[in-house]
């Protein structure tokens, strides 16, 4: 176990939320075919919310923090934030599509200490990225950015989306990530929009692409390992979580609202009326949340592939259910193991549409 | 002649958070991570610059963990040389004012 999943597992126990997303803005200067959120700016936290949102988390024990949108830098005050943030000692990281990331921006990117910053490419090819951002010289520009920040020793990452307007490039984006680089991150995850609707989710690739990618040694690493139908379920396991939202994670939206995970919209609570650590230690949803273990989940915890599913509860949440399985979660497994899950059995065995799921893999370098 | 003094600062080029008796902290330099201990917690809270590390040792190792001042001295000079050489603390001779580390 790393340090920081040590301290992760430490932060469970004492029930500290260890790490925060806090999205600063949903508008963006980008229209990217797949995005999830509306781009309504109306009612969004001042500097001096964001500033007092960022102290509380701070004073509950938050060491990581992704500042993310929308596009981020969009805002005027987004160096103001992010200042304010280092100045609280946190780890930060923030996502962007850098297309506003000039010679100024990224020197005091480094001067500030960012962890990371994190940016969604495309395609290697200008058109096809351009053609998702609905940005003409998007891609030009993401890629200089991309360029000064390394020439500033900033750490970056690429994250490569996959959907149907870019299939089959991931491994070409790899490259040009390595050669700019930079790390890579290939996610298959095209997620229903925040309102439940699930129009976007026709641009998720196919379950054959899927399965090639989740078989492809330069993605998943040791292919025998990640795709082993054989890991046994045991006590620690169906003791345990399906992951640290709402347990060592919060989400906060530009609205001053708190969510468990940006992609679990059960609301819990707003800001605007109560403190974080009120919202944190007693709503009534986040705390119906943590007390389900995996030995309480009415089909996956039956299921043959619950030691390594990737199940998001936050899509089974959009699903109708945060106790039930997730159906793009069930077509992962399935694309790894080429066994139905049991919630596809129950279903009549069909195959689910398999792209809008979160299992985020990082290339082997 | 009295022994030199010394002082020691957090780092800016760090982030960290305590949880519980023990803190993470990691260097925005190279991204490495270190957890100290409630005794380190305790040397670590009080890295502001101006507290000598004697007193620092005093009043928040000897006093909160019951142990003498030399061995427990000995001990925090050996972690603060570590930590110096992560760059995570920096070690002076003088008392350092808050506008000199940021
Ligand atoms: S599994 Fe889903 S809900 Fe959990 S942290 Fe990941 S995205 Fe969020
Ligand atoms: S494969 Fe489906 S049913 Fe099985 S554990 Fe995963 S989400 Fe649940």
């Amino acid at each position: 176990m790393s340090l920081l999943e040590e301290m992760n597992r430490k932060a469970t126990d004492l029930g500290i939320p260890f790490s925060a997303h806090v999205d600063i803005t949903w508008r963006c200067n980008e229209r990217c075919v797949h995005c999830y959120l509306d781009h309504d700016g109306k009612g969004e936290m001042t500097t001096e919310e964001i500033k007092d949102v960022l102290r509380q988390l701070s004073e509950s024990g938050t060491f990581q923090i992704s500042i993310s949108g929308g596009e981020p830098l969009l805002r005027r005050d987004c160096f103001e934030i992010l200042e304010y943030a280092r100045a609280r000692r946190m780890n930060v990281k923030l996502k962007t599509n850098a297309v506003m990331i000039g010679p100024k921006e990224a020197a005091r990117i480094k001067q500030l200490g960012i962890e990371q910053v994190q940016i969604s490419l495309y395609s290697h090819r200008a058109e096809v990225h351009d053609a998702v951002t609905k940005l003409p010289g998007s891609w030009r520009r993401t890629i200089d950015a991309i360029g000064r920040l390394k020439a500033n020793g900033v750490k970056t990452s690429i994250t490569h989306i996959l959907m149907t307007y870019n299939s089959g490039q991931a491994k070409a984006v790899r490259q040009l990530a390595a050669e700019l680089g930079v790390d890579f991150v290939v996610d298959p995850t095209i997620t229903p929009k925040l309102n439940g609707d699930r129009s976007i989710m026709r641009l998720g690739i196919s379950s054959q692409e899927l399965e090639e990618i989740l078989h492809s040694e330069e993605f998943v690493g040791n292919v025998d390992e990640f795709c082993d139908p054989s890991s046994a379920v045991n006590e620690d396991i169906l003791e345990g979580y399906s992951c640290s939202a709402g347990h060592t994670l919060a989400y906060i939206s530009p609205f001053a609202e708190v969510f468990p995970c940006v992609q679990f919209p059960m609301p819990c609570g707003s800001l605007r009326k109560q403190s974080f650590r009120e919202i944190w230690q007693h709503s009534a949803a986040l705390n119906e949340l943590r007390s389900v273990h995996i030995r309480d989940l009415h089909t996956c915890s039956h299921c043959t592939h619950v030691a390594y599913c990737s199940r998001c509860p936050g899509l089974a949440y959009l699903e109708g259910d945060f106790r039930g399985p997730s159906s793009v979660d069930c077509g992962k497994s399935y694309a790894r193991t080429g066994i139905p899950s049991l919630a596809m059995s129950r279903a009549g065995h069909s195959i689910p549409h398999v792209s809008s799921g979160l299992v985020q893999i990082s290339g082997v370098q | 002649m009295a022994a030199t003094e010394t002082y020691i600062t957090q780092s800016p080029d760090i982030a960290c958070s305590t949880l519980g008796d023990d803190t993470i902290i990691m260097s925005t330099l190279d991204s490495t991570i270190f957890v100290l201990n409630s005794v380190g917690t305790a040397i670590w809270q009080g890295a502001d610059g101006a507290t000598p590390l004697s007193r620092i040792v005093q009043d928040k190792v000897c006093l909160e963990f019951d142990v003498t001042g030399d061995e427990a001295m000995a001990d925090a000079k050996e972690f603060v040389d570590e930590l110096a050489r992560h760059g995570i603390l920096s070690v002076s001779s003088q008392p350092v004012s808050p506008g000199e580390v940021l």
